[in-house]
């Protein structure tokens, strides 16, 4: 295990506050979508965007970039977000989410925006697709790819995700990752409540999943958990995310009815002004 | 008569045609295309060899995929493969996939518009005994309703031999739907095969016709055996074979109801949201025609032997004959 210096842990926490802050901004303009999730994988974007993926913003189409696929579509705010500030488009492009002609569609469309790797809104069939590249960059047995899977907790409820990881350790496909956004919010309520998970990575061991749980706010633990995953032979590799929905606005953490809601102005504001307290307080 | 442009198989009307299964073409199709293109992959789910797509396994063991009992991980798996520059063929039963299956299809393989081409086999009534659960009759349906996908149907092992092989070459999501039992080859090697291209397969000897018949998959074989009855009875009936049936083939589809004011489309699925209907789209808005829907209507199958069944569900030959002899009276 290695830390972060904390130069670097203090950049990464600047930057994902930065794409909450987009994320808020976006939404309120948008004035329709999901605030929880996305806030909540903030963190987890940033290490992945600004740390973890071997990729070229500038060049998108790069063969041999690592892909990532987000199974719940819903939160793409964040993965638009973060990839307009890690270079791949104009942070102002983020006005346009939800509207009419953007590329920025409610849910991923990747005929709208083609440097996505797929598109998605229905759950449960990101890990299929991401198990799918993974064993195409296996059989073509060039550089090695990771391929990345975002999936969110309540749809794992869907049977589809099992299919997925059966095949995925039956083809030891070692080059998957997939981070799971544990934040135990669904529409109807917990997920325990809605349908328990309960202890979720003894589900993943049974599967024959390298299982690493982890807290997604500490950068540390996301550096050495993506480390370690990276390291295994022969298996497909599952990281539980322990994140917080809304994480960043303490008002909202925690707080059900803003997995499917967005701020209006004073909450909009208050949240932003919050957010750049923080960052003041970083540098 | 049959028409001899087309290079047909001049034994068809013999007692001592030569039967093979679409499934079959399908399968040594494979073969050819995955020859030629080593982006061709194949993927069951646990059907390999009812499929057809062993021949594939044997010669390719690492470019196939068997995904166990699981047609929706089957389905978007391929996508993946699809993203990574792969052209998958996916197969399995048509009432698993595009059945099971079908958002799947829609949203990670025609919504992303990946070339995944996914083979329904043992679709229609050809399943005979295993009965009504496994009688695919709504996969056309399906199928071409959804944007981006094409949707092919092969009159015999030869064209779906040929279809094969042509759909590994296009960028498209593509449903090519096969049958299980034996039917006879109605083409050659030599007869051409284009995706989107309709064909008269059966014309008068002389004048025009008074009737055309419109056909996909291997009913059309009754078709012609109706036909060429009815021309004996003098009527006048042209049949064509619509194997593509997504994209449609308007314009020769126009001429005919031009030419003989007077359609009946036969096929082996539901007469709702089938190829009858997609003429009916067609011509409706074109150039309207009295047309006649022959298929399932509004039933499920059952259990008995392909024959018995077409005879019930009034989709054999026989009953091809009576209808049109209705037409005239």
């Amino acid at each position: 295990m290695e830390n972060l210096s904390e130069e670097k842990i203090k950049e990464l926490k600047i930057k994902s506050n930065n794409i909450r802050i987009s994320i808020i901004d976006m939404l309120y303009i948008a004035n329709s979508g999901h605030t929880a999730g996305p806030l909540g994988m903030a963190d987890v974007f940033t290490f992945l965007y600004f740390e973890a993926l071997r990729h070229k913003p500038e060049n998108p189409n790069w063969v041999d970039r690592d892909r990532v696929v987000l199974s719940n579509g819903h939160i793409c705010p964040v993965l638009y977000a973060t990839m307009a500030h890690a270079g791949y488009f104009k942070i102002d492009e983020l006005k346009t989410l939800r509207k009419f002609g953007s590329r920025l569609q409610g849910h991923p469309h990747r005929e709208f925006l083609s440097i996505l790797e797929t598109s998605s809104g229905p759950l449960g069939e990101g890990i299929s697709q991401a198990v799918g590249m993974a064993i195409a960059a296996k059989i073509e047995k060039g550089m090695d790819k990771t391929i990345y899977c975002m999936t969110g907790d309540g749809e794992l409820d869907e049977g589809q995700n099992w299919e997925a990881l059966m095949l995925a350790s039956k083809m030891k496909l070692d080059n998957l990752i997939i981070i799971v956004d544990r934040n135990f919010i669904q529409i109807d309520g917990s997920t325990e409540t809605v349908m328990p998970l309960s202890d979720l990575a003894s589900k993943f061991k049974s599967f024959n999943c390298n299982t690493i749980e982890i807290n997604g706010h500490d950068f540390n633990e996301i550096n050495n958990a993506i480390n370690s995953a990276k390291k295994v032979k022969e298996m497909p590799s599952v990281i539980i995310s322990g994140n917080t929905p809304g994480k960043g606005v303490i008002a909202w953490e925690w707080d059900y009815k803003w997995h499917g809601k967005v701020p209006n102005r004073d909450e909009m504001s208050k949240a932003i002004r919050g957010l750049e307290e923080i960052n003041e307080k970083l540098k | 008569m049959l028409n001899h442009n087309l290079k047909l198989n001049s034994k068809i009307f013999n007692d001592d045609v030569v039967l093979k299964s679409t499934r079959e073409g399908f399968g040594e199709g494979l073969l050819d295309a995955a020859i030629e293109n080593e982006n061709v992959v194949g993927l069951t789910a646990d059907l390999l060899e009812s499929v057809k797509m062993n021949y594939f396994a044997n010669k390719f063991p690492s470019r196939f995929i068997d995904v166990g009992i699981a047609e929706q991980n089957l389905a978007s798996v391929a996508s993946g493969m699809a993203a990574m520059g792969k052209i998958p063929f996916i197969a399995s039963y048509a009432i698993f996939s595009p059945g099971r299956n079908w958002e799947q299809i829609r949203t990670t393989i025609c919504y992303n518009n990946q070339p995944v081409k996914i083979i329904g086999s043992h679709a229609g009534l050809s399943v005979g005994p295993d009965g009504g659960s496994h009688q695919m009759l709504e996969d056309i349906g399906l199928t071409r309703v959804i944007p981006n996908m094409v949707v092919i149907s092969p009159c015999d092992a030869l064209e779906a031999r040929k279809a094969t092989i042509a759909l590994s070459k296009t960028n498209h999501p593509t449903y090519l739907r096969c049958a299980r039992n034996e039917t006879p080859i109605i083409t050659t090697i030599e007869s051409n095969f284009q995706i989107g291209k309709s064909e008269i397969f059966f014309k008068p000897d002389t004048g025009l016709a008074q009737v055309g018949i419109i056909a996909t998959g291997p009913i059309l074989y009754n078709a012609l055996m109706a036909a060429k009855k009815l021309d004996e009875m003098g009527i006048k009936v042209k049949v064509m074979n619509l194997s593509t049936i997504k994209p449609l083939d308007r314009e020769a589809i126009i001429l005919l109801a031009k030419e003989t004011k007077n359609i009946v489309t036969i096929e082996d699925h539901q007469v709702s949201c089938g190829m009858g209907s997609a003429v009916a789209e067609c011509l409706s808005e074109f150039y309207p025609t009295k047309i006649t829907f022959m298929g399932i209507k509004n039933m499920f199958g059952q259990s008995g032997t392909p024959s018995e069944l077409m005879k019930y569900y009034k989709i054999d030959t026989e009953s091809i004959i009576e209808t049109i002899e209705i037409l005239f009276k």
